[in-house]
């Protein structure tokens, strides 16, 4: 199946911005960015059993001067927030890329309140929040949001809007 | 409850830190950060001081970045089990340069000495086999701890020490993060990056 194209997009950010390792609890809408970052000889793809090891292998990489993301659903941002102190203590870049459950035509009610909370949750804890709402403006947004975080030294999140992704279909 | 351990958990660290070369080291929140700082600091040590379940993850991500060099991370019972799903994802992922030791005292030693689950029921080397890790160890003396030294740099290895409960002096290293960050970052030759 030819993915959607911002999703290429996302992907070709990713290396532009010189990022060589991705950690992944996985999504529907991070299928490609995953599936290329495991064709790629020169990218580090490590699945993860929680959201916030992510955070933790992106401060390991950035010690030993390379550039990592976490790719997440929505639910996982709530998983991640005392690992959120290391990027900030230690003045580390840290970049999420996050699609969102919860907020456009949701099925299933649990994925409402983590996802009403995320972007709140994330700024709370000392992230830079950006959003991705249009295909056409996903490529520029991860790029911007690489920029920061690698050239600043902040933590950044990029919301990948629900709408954007497609509403999952659940079949009675 | 299983019997407790006997050995030092000073000494243990500074054997398995003794002429550390350019070994990279992670030291988990609490004691364990206590122990490698009094071991001798050096920029290349990184000691995490909250970040609780994170040590053996930032030793994956420095181990993968950094593949010509040897990673060492020195934790907590309590703080490995935080992270326990580390041990899957850390072999999932492959290290051949990293290796994990685990200061196990059974406690909570930060809190108050409250029982782990390694006190009630969990066998950490053996999470870790199943996990896929293939080599394992549990040291219980000083002389098994010295066979682990050499392993422990070259070896993808897991090792569980099982030190007393006893309480020893706080050491305290550096804390302050951005600090410690660049000091690795600067030692490493990475700073620029």
């Amino acid at each position: 199946m030819t993915p959607p194209s911002w999703q290429a997009a996302v992907y070709a950010a990713l290396k532009a911005a010189r990022v060589t390792q991705i950690g992944y609890v996985p999504d529907a809408g991070h299928a490609h960015v995953i599936a290329a970052a495991h064709a790629d000889p020169d990218m580090h793809a490590v699945v993860l059993t929680t959201e916030e090891e992510g955070i933790a292998l992106a401060a390991g990489a950035w010690l030993g001067g390379e550039r990592a993301a976490l790719l997440m659903q929505s639910s996982g941002v709530g998983n991640c927030i005392n690992m959120l102190s290391l990027p900030v203590n230690c003045r580390m870049p840290f970049l999420t890329l996050v699609t969102m459950r919860g907020e456009w035509g949701e099925f299933n009610p649990w994925q409402v309140p983590m996802g009403t909370a995320t972007p709140g949750v994330l700024t709370a804890a000392g992230v830079h929040v950006r959003r991705a709402d249009r295909p056409e403006e996903v490529a520029e947004t991860v790029s911007a949001a690489a920029a920061l975080a690698f050239d600043s030294a902040v933590p950044v999140a990029v919301l990948f809007s629900q709408r954007l992704i497609g509403t999952k279909v659940f079949v009675k | 409850m299983r019997n407790d351990g006997t050995l030092d958990r000073r000494a243990v660290v500074a054997e398995l830190l003794r002429d550390p070369d350019d070994l990279l080291v992670v030291s988990g929140l609490g004691s364990a950060t206590y122990d490698v700082g009094a071991a001798g600091d050096r920029p290349l040590n990184f000691y995490l001081w909250g970040a609780m379940g994170g040590a053996a993850m930032i030793g994956l991500g420095l181990a993968l970045a950094q593949p010509h060099r040897r990673v060492l991370v020195l934790t907590g019972d309590g703080e490995m089990l935080m992270g326990m799903g580390a041990l899957a994802s850390i072999a999932a992922a492959g290290a051949p340069n990293l290796a994990v030791a685990v200061l196990d005292n059974a406690r909570f030693g930060e809190t108050g000495a409250q029982w782990s689950h390694t006190g009630y029921t969990t066998d950490l080397a053996a999470v870790a086999a199943a996990c896929g890790w293939r080599a394992t160890a549990v040291a219980h003396d000083m002389a098994e701890v010295a066979a682990l030294r050499p392993r422990l740099r070259t070896e993808p290895l897991f090792a569980v020490l099982r030190i007393s409960p006893a309480e020893v002096p706080r050491h305290l290293p550096p804390r302050d993060g951005a600090y410690l960050t660049d000091r690795f970052r600067r030692a490493l030759g990475v700073a620029e990056d």
